[in-house]
């Protein structure tokens, strides 16, 4: 055959990175590109900005009091007559790097706790217990006795805004893992039984490796899911805790904070409601399609498709 | 043994192998019982040749498979191969031990991973206890994909993409990866065609002409262990019941149950076909949570005696090679 002699004399060739494989398929996810567009515009946007918006967020201007859109003020200024602007690049800034660190966080301590349930028997009671108890845990409450508690000493060991967000990040990061923990557990019960894995123990492949090589490729999509409704999920939260008064200090702007702000006269102007909630729905939306789009290109059977 | 080639050293050596999995039951999860999927089972296979291990379906032919891999941590009884015991070798220690030891599954779709390409499924192996350069291992990989008939140009691509023959060719070669002395062949032909099926044993004979493979080989298809097997084990109900070579196995088969599977074979001629005389036994297997007291085919066996139900029989060589567990036999 034809074949044979051009394969055998045709150096084969370097394996391509399979990474580029990935983001060729990702390509593809019209809505993925989209969002991933957006959320690299948003993110720009709110670090970038201010080094060309240079109002001060907290500065405020009298004679500007809920002014509507000018071209001193594009979104109009607040009853205090601070830039909305500004407040709003500023609070992204927040809002963003709290949502994604407090995703990261739960989403790491889900996954842990999940695989460790999942795979090893022995565990599986006491951890899934431990789950059930968190999520038993009456939340308001218990976020109130933390922030009281831990707000001051980490205000002093690393000054009022980190303190606060190292707070802000842990309290989410710890009360929303469980919904994870409890789907991966799931997941790694039905995969733990494949044939593939028994393979890999055959061949004497260690547990620990097992689990990075084989368990936690193939759960990737539900933890996709749970990572991108995470990052809503940590958005709104910490606003709910800022209008609760346990978050950011009532002057430092954050998109729930503005959001709330604003809630009083929605009658009035409701363009100030409009704005940072169209950036938290946004961020969300896009957050949810690179999230969906990364889900497909990870998994080789959609992928080429 | 029987054939020239085939040498007299035991690679392989099965005593009393027991594997027994707990039934818990009831609100404090107490053990009221247990599995026996394979009762007390022994054998020995010889370097070089090729075991068949026959039964029906849950007759723990792949639990036996598996327990003498230590893919499970067994109940009872001792496994030797190579001259070392492995029976009850704790699993950490047993890693030095796993490229002696290989298995080919029996569904190459479920037996792969999905999100890993060939050329890593076949390199796992080689990850784990070979330590390659980059360069050598691909060498090493793409050499494999030869042995086994796989286009090199296919080392890139994921298991979805592969027809079942192809995706159970890369199971063969993960299972060579190493250099096995001994491969536990767990119904490597029962997921696929025909035609393919063909294909993969004559594969799995040349693999093992060309490395001194042995194997264990286990399946529910007669024709094909008849094809590939120098000696042939007969399951029921977690015993090997009769053990011979394959000659003597299929043309004077002594146990009542191997008579009976061995009736079951469809005859291709028509009109030899009218003629067959098939044993039918009646009844359903017991259940190996609460197999039946004496021998453990007394429930179905056309030849029963009164003996078979009280005394459960002991394996016995009645001709040189040929191993029958049956009171018909017993001479003492």
């Amino acid at each position: 055959m034809s074949d044979a002699t051009v394969t055998t004399t045709v150096k084969p060739k370097a394996p391509r990175n399979q990474w580029w494989d990935v983001w060729d398929q990702f390509k593809t996810h019209k809505g993925a590109m989209a969002g991933l567009i957006f959320f690299v515009f948003i993110v720009l946007a709110v670090y970038l900005g201010p080094f060309l918006w240079k109002i001060d967020p907290t500065y405020i201007d009298f004679r500007a009091r809920n002014q509507g859109p000018s071209l001193a003020h594009p979104f109009g200024a607040d009853q205090l007559g601070r830039d909305i602007l500004a407040r709003m690049l500023a609070g992204g800034q927040v809002s963003i790097s709290v949502g994604l660190t407090a995703m990261i966080l739960s989403l790491v301590l889900g996954t842990f706790v999940g695989v460790l349930a999942g795979y090893w028997k022995r565990l599986d009671g006491m951890l899934m217990r431990l789950t059930d108890l968190f999520l038993a845990l009456p939340l308001l409450p218990l976020l109130m006795v933390i922030i009281m508690l831990f707000r001051d000493p980490l205000r002093k060991m690393f000054g009022l805004e980190a303190g606060i967000f190292i707070l802000i990040v842990f309290v989410i990061g710890i009360t929303s893992w469980m919904q994870t923990a409890r789907i991966v557990r799931g997941d790694v019960l039905a995969l733990k039984e494949r044939e593939y894995v028994l393979a890999a123990r055959s061949i004497g492949t260690p547990s620990r490796r097992v689990v990075l090589r084989h368990i936690l490729p193939n759960i990737m999509s539900p933890i996709m899911v749970s990572a991108t409704l995470g990052i809503a999920n940590a958005i709104i939260t910490e606003s709910a805790l800022s209008f609760l008064g346990l978050g950011f200090p009532p002057d430092y702007p954050t998109w729930g904070r503005l959001l709330f702000d604003a809630k009083d006269m929605i009658q009035q102007y409701p363009e100030r409601v409009i704005w940072p909630g169209l950036a938290i729905s946004l961020t969300v939306l896009a957050v949810n399609y690179i999230g969906d789009g990364l889900r497909d290109a990870l998994d080789p059977r959609i992928r080429g498709r | 043994m029987l054939d020239d080639t085939k040498s007299n050293k035991v690679l392989v050596e099965v005593r009393d192998l027991k594997m027994h999995f707990p039934i818990h039951a009831g609100v404090l999860r107490k053990r009221v019982g247990e599995v026996k999927a394979v009762d007390g089972i022994s054998f020995d296979i010889y370097e070089g040749e090729t075991l068949g291990l026959v039964g029906e379906s849950g007759c723990g032919k792949s639990t036996a498979g598996r327990a003498i891999l230590r893919l499970y941590d067994i109940t009872e009884g001792t496994i030797r191969i190579d001259g070392v015991e492995i029976g009850h070798t704790p699993q950490p220690d047993l890693r030095k031990m796993r490229p002696t030891m290989q298995m080919v599954f029996q569904d190459p779709q479920a037996s792969l991973n999905p999100r890993m390409s060939v050329a890593a499924i076949i390199g796992e192996p080689l990850d784990e206890h070979a330590r390659l350069s980059k360069a050598e291992k691909r060498e090493k990989v793409l050499s494999l994909m030869d042995a086994v008939g796989l286009n090199r140009d296919f080392a890139n691509r994921y298991p979805h993409e592969f027809s079942g023959g192809q995706r159970q060719r890369i199971g063969i070669a993960r299972a060579l990866a190493l250099n096995p002395k001994f491969i536990v062949c767990d119904e490597p032909i029962a997921a696929l065609d025909v035609s393919i099926q063909a294909q993969v044993v004559n594969l799995l004979e040349d693999l093992q002409e060309e490395f001194g493979l042995t194997y264990l080989f286990i399946s529910h298809d007669l024709s094909m262990v008849r094809h590939i097997a120098d000696r042939v084990a007969v399951m029921y109900l977690g015993r090997v019941v009769e053990l011979a070579s394959r000659e003597t196995l299929f043309a004077d088969p002594k146990h009542p149950y191997t008579q009976a599977l061995l009736s079951a074979v469809p005859e291709p001629d028509p009109w030899l076909e009218e003629k067959v005389e098939r044993i039918l036994l009646q009844g359903d297997v017991p259940s190996p949570s609460n197999p039946p007291k004496g021998c453990n085919f007394c429930t179905r066996c056309p030849q029963v005696m009164d003996i078979c139900r009280e005394i459960d029989p002991l394996g016995q060589e009645i001709a040189p090679g040929h191993q029958v567990t049956c009171h018909l036999y017993q001479t003492t």
